[in-house]
């Protein structure tokens, strides 16, 4: 029989997979790793500047991480050297926010909870709020699958079919925005971006067409989220990073399987 | 009919202009190809047709105007699974059965849940032109399709191309530089170095004793190879070409 927080632990778990892994997958196809990054690590300011301002850390942290993508993805546009950039901005935003933080007087955080996650703790709101925002980026990615795909391949062919790249990019980076925000809860900000890219990559070897990765890097989301929840529980461990470890350990065996199928072919 | 015309085209890309007040157009199903140097801006051109650039001037497209265009190259990532099959129907899905036919007409039989990664050069472009086919578009698009092809899988693929249009009757555009290879079909020649230097009918221009033309030699009848050189001064464009590239003797 499982306890209570345990099951709101796990949906709050399925809940963030379900949603980070189809997205996931294109910022593996489109190379957006370290965006992925960035906008999580910009989300801690957003949890400084909510706890500041008393409104609720969810919408900080939706705010900024927001805005850090918008920002990045305009000057993607413009062709800067990204990765430097990126790095810039990832660790820059990380280090304003927790120094911002600690400059909130009164107020007694405990940070760890916001860097390493606290998914043992989601209330039934926090439940409603995650499954709500995984709703929301799942129907986006739906609906705009195809022109996605499109412009992911290439975005001239996009152009030429009557697609715009830049709103494609759009909905991508609204959506990133948003799993970065439900996802503060369940793995913290410093695993968001293992949580998009462990299961997509561990998905490519088995996959032959896109949606049979995005479709196994849910299945591998899932069970990372619900091994890892199970096993921080009977260890003790901290849950996100257990989540994490077992995405990782899916990577390398998926990674085990197809090394072996080459060698017997 | 028009099926796009541009008026005054300018496209500004950094700090460089690299299309001067260019007025193109195509009609329905001709043959236009576009010759020009590297860096004469004849992806531009093509690329500012399909939407991809912001341009100054003008750009008038038919209604419900349909584009098939097949790019310079496509890199698809290795960590993006992509079969055969799944890439003809993207942006739009197609009945399987019109994905076979379409396939079988590009002699692609058999490779359909092939990744697009293990294709060979010639098949990859194979699956390109049949990917913009699929739609049935008014006007077909080729950036310089067959690079990398070695000379009888350009000539293959551009006898291809004659074959489609005579079925589809679409209009056909596009780019060439390797050699300056232009199919004899084509109606019309443009030449391209920023501006338009130069256009005319390909049979005009092979006649014209400036260009030196070879005919079919080794290409099955399906292309001419025209040589000319480039070295003129364009420090000033718009000026029409005062010094035409085209009357410098070929060595």
């Amino acid at each position: 029989m499982l306890d209570d927080f345990l099951v709101r632990a796990a949906l709050a778990g399925l809940g963030v997979a379900l949603a980070a892994a189809p997205l996931g997958c294109f910022v593996v196809w489109r190379r957006m790793a370290y965006f992925g990054d960035a906008t999580a690590h910009a989300a801690i300011l957003g949890v400084a500047i909510a706890l500041a301002l008393s409104v609720s850390v969810f919408a900080g942290a939706l705010g900024v991480a927001l805005l850090m993508a918008l920002t990045v993805s305009a000057l993607t546009a413009r062709g800067y050297a990204m990765d430097t950039l990126l790095g810039v901005l990832a660790h820059s935003a990380l280090a304003v926010g927790l120094v911002a933080v600690s400059l909130i007087d009164g107020i007694r955080i405990d940070l760890m909870a916001y860097l390493f996650g606290d998914i043992l703790s989601v209330s039934r709101m926090d439940l409603a709020v995650i499954w709500t925002g995984a709703a929301l980026v799942l129907a986006g990615l739906a609906w705009r699958w195809q022109a996605l795909l499109t412009a992911t391949l290439n975005s001239d062919l996009a152009y030429a079919s009557g697609i715009d790249p830049k709103r494609e990019q759009l909905v991508l980076t609204l959506a990133l925005a948003l799993v970065v925000a439900v996802a503060i809860k369940v793995v913290g900000v410093l695993l968001i971006a293992a949580l998009l890219i462990i299961p997509a990559a561990a998905a490519r070897p088995l996959a032959g067409t896109p949606e049979r990765m995005a479709l196994g890097a849910v299945l591998i989301a899932s069970a990372s989220a619900l091994a890892g929840v199970w096993l921080s529980y009977l260890y003790d461990t901290p849950a996100g990073p257990s989540i994490v470890c077992c995405a990782g350990v899916a990577f390398a065996l998926t990674g085990a399987v197809r090394a072996m199928g080459i060698t017997n072919q | 009919m028009r099926l796009i015309e541009t008026k005054d085209l300018s496209v500004t890309l950094g700090r460089q202009t690299v299309l001067h007040h260019v007025d193109f157009h195509i009609d329905r199903g001709e043959i236009v190809t576009i010759v020009g140097p590297n860096g004469s801006g004849k992806s531009t051109l093509l690329r500012s047709l399909i939407g991809a650039v912001a341009v100054s001037g003008e750009i008038i497209r038919a209604a419900n105007l349909r584009i098939g265009y097949v790019p310079q190259k496509l890199h698809i990532d290795p960590t993006l699974p992509m079969t055969v099959r799944r890439f003809m129907g993207l942006p739009r899905r197609h009945k399987a059965a019109a994905i076979d036919a379409a396939l079988e007409r590009a002699g692609l039989s058999g490779l359909e849940d092939r990744q697009m990664a293990d294709l060979s050069g010639g098949q990859f472009q194979r699956v390109l032109l049949a990917h913009a086919l699929i739609e049935t578009p008014d006007l077909l698009i080729l950036d310089e399709a067959t690079q990398g092809l070695d000379q009888p899988g350009s000539a293959a693929f551009y006898r291809q191309i004659e074959e489609v249009r005579a079925d589809m009757g679409c209009a056909v555009l596009m780019v060439s530089h390797e050699l300056h290879v232009v199919m004899s079909a084509s109606d019309r020649v443009v030449c391209l170095n920023g501006h338009v230097c130069c256009e005319g009918q390909p049979e005009h221009v092979a006649s014209a004793p400036e260009y030196r033309a070879i005919f079919g030699s080794g290409t099955g009848g399906a292309l001419a190879l025209y040589r000319h050189d480039h070295d003129h001064d364009h420090a000033h464009h718009g000026h029409g070409c005062a010094q035409d590239p085209l009357t410098e003797e070929a060595s």
